[in-house]
């Protein structure tokens, strides 16, 4: 049960094979025993959980019929949640009990799904290996000396470890398909916009966008459906019809054209890493699909164009925490200057103090054409590159990180974490949707192949990632008992 | 573009962010010297004449109508603030 799909649980609560009840509290008992070395929760919301589980129950023997009632799933500590800490995975916002819901949060509810508790990250969702968490590191299922990358790397290992056969996650730079892909699971980040950010705490606004991670793309197209759509309390959502996720799963792949960008197989690329993306390119081949090599010639400025443009969006999101309405104060301030002053240098990490600081450095008086005008002006030619090469290709595919997990402490400068990101962070930049599927291992350490479509092409990447895993098995690999105990 | 201690300090300052010592300050100042030397590879491309791309669907804001919409809330909202008194939030004396 612990490692079974939605899928494959939602048929065992309609076979009456186990309650709601019994799934629930069996996860929660496995999370109570065994997440302790982990530390993929944050928050554990056992009585909610425990009282959920048994309204889905009971509508169930009135004859329930929505696809995933009754099955549960965890939630990043970034979505708001109501009368739940929503940490945010900082010291900030520790006593921070938020007073309303996301919106993704309240649709799964809707969706009568249930929320086991809120999962560990990178203080806000800056970082790639969960070490910046004011919570302490989440360890790798997989491997418990390795990162399960980050930002959103509570979510990946919960759902590695057995822990919760889904999670919602984040990705502003690669925080869904770097996890994803480090902790042998299934993760999407949908096109910007696609899923309301109401309630998501915002890190840099341009390019945040929730998204779903599970077991599968199937589960994954599952639950993009159910949190997908427009959202009249986030101006950025889209108003576009949500298609049916499902209907385009089983679509043979004969005649897909998969382009493989050169720049994402050069220097630095993992030799075992490369050899698993070509052998599951070669399953692709063998389902019909044709493969040629495709230029993106800006990627080598994607990291540098974020790294103005993620801190300058975070610098103004994160003048909100100013120790007055919400969040962490300072004890006896002098002045205001001192409370806020104080407030933040206590409240924030290493990390987003950084970050705050070259985004306020890059937006100052003197320096923004430089630097912000400069990036957004690379930002275009960025995204053109995709548009050029969608041109050619119907999706791209690629490594979703340059190396396996690597291990716990190996990064110490900020510039080696930030290429990390090297081949997830133009995604973002352009706004486009991608997923890392589960293609294979180096020693215990799972790999991720990244799959990238055209806006708002959800429903082909599900598809060629469904496809992928009706031809393979990685995706159902698990840590043994062993690893996991 | 190299970034010095007095550039730190005032970024500190404008982000009302404290620091605790020059250490700290020294630190930061190694740190964000790493990261723009890797930004200033944006530098070496030609942009001239390519617009900014500020939103990846290039979207402009939605307006609403202007009418009120929520009711007040103000008990739920002042409930997670660090000191309030007869729902105004407080401070440290601004004027003498």
């Amino acid at each position: 049960m612990h490692h079974m799909t939605l899928t494959e649980l939602a048929k065992g609560l309609k076979a009456g094979d186990f309650s709601s009840r019994e799934l629930t509290s069996s996860l929660l008992d496995r999370i109570e025993r065994l997440d302790g070395d982990i530390n993929s929760f944050i928050s554990i919301t056992r009585d909610r959980a425990l009282s959920a589980a048994d309204a889905a129950d009971q509508a169930r023997a009135k004859g329930e019929s929505r696809p995933l009632a009754g099955l549960p799933l965890a939630i990043k500590d970034i979505f708001c949640t109501q009368g739940i800490r929503t940490s945010c995975g900082s010291k900030m916002l520790d006593n921070f009990q938020a007073p309303y819901n996301a919106t993704v949060v309240e649709k799964l509810e809707a969706a009568g799904m249930i929320s086991l508790g809120k999962t560990n990250m990178d203080e806000f969702a800056m970082g790639s290996s969960n070490e910046n968490s004011f919570y302490g590191p989440v360890k790798n299922p997989w491997d418990r000396t390795a990162v399960p990358g980050g930002s959103s790397g509570g979510s990946a290992a919960a759902v590695a470890a057995g822990f919760a056969p889904a999670a919602l996650g984040t990705d502003t730079g690669g925080s869904i398909r770097q996890p994803a892909a480090f902790c042998g699971i299934t993760g999407l980040k949908p096109t910007y916009g696609r899923v309301s950010r109401y309630g998501m705490i915002a890190f840099a606004s341009s390019l945040d966008q929730g998204g779903p991670m599970a077991r599968s793309a199937e589960d994954c197209a599952h639950l993009l459906g159910a949190i997908a759509g427009h959202d009249l309390r986030d101006s950025t959502s889209v108003a576009r019809v949500v298609p049916d996720y499902l209907a385009e799963l089983d679509t043979p792949l004969a005649g897909l054209k998969i382009g493989l960008p050169k720049e994402y197989f050069g220097d630095g690329l993992d030799a075992e890493v490369e050899s698993a993306i070509r052998d599951a390119i070669k399953v692709y081949e063998s389902l019909g699909a044709k493969v040629c090599e495709v230029s993106l010639p800006h990627t080598h400025l994607a990291v540098p164009a974020y790294y103005v443009i993620a801190p300058a969006e975070a610098s103004s999101n994160l003048s909100r925490y100013d120790g007055v309405r919400f969040g962490h104060r300072c004890e006896n301030p002098v002045d205001l200057e001192d409370l806020y002053k104080r407030s933040r240098a206590e409240g924030f990490g290493d990390e987003v103090k950084r970050r705050i600081l070259i985004g306020t450095h890059t937006l100052s008086e003197g320096f923004f054409d430089a630097y912000y005008r400069k990036a957004q002006q690379v930002r275009r030619l960025i995204r053109q590159d995709f548009m050029d090469a969608f041109e050619e290709v119907d999706v791209l595919m690629g490594p979703a990180a340059p190396t396996p997990a690597f291990d716990l402490g190996a990064k110490k400068d900020p510039v080696s974490m930030y290429l990390q990101d090297i081949y997830t962070i133009a995604i973002n930049l352009a706004g486009i949707p991608g997923i890392s599927v589960p293609a294979g291992f180096a020693g215990k350490r799972p790999i991720g192949l990244q799959i990238l479509g055209k806006h708002f092409a959800e429903s082909q990447l599900l598809n060629v990632a469904h496809q992928f895993q009706q031809a393979t098995d990685w995706h159902r690999r698990h840590p043994s008992d062993q690893e996991t105990t | 573009m190299a970034i010095e201690h007095a550039d730190v300090l005032r970024a500190a300052h404008l982000a009302r962010l404290g620091l605790n010592s020059d250490a700290e300050a020294a630190g930061y100042v190694d740190d964000l010297t790493q990261i723009l030397e890797m930004v200033d590879r944006l530098q070496a491309v030609n942009t001239d004449g390519v617009a900014p791309l500020s939103h990846p669907l290039d979207a402009t804001q939605r307006l609403r109508a202007d009418e009120v919409t929520e009711t007040n809330q103000r008990e739920t909202f002042q409930a997670c603030a660090p000191e309030t008194a007869e729902g105004l939030y407080l401070v440290p004396r601004v004027v003498e």
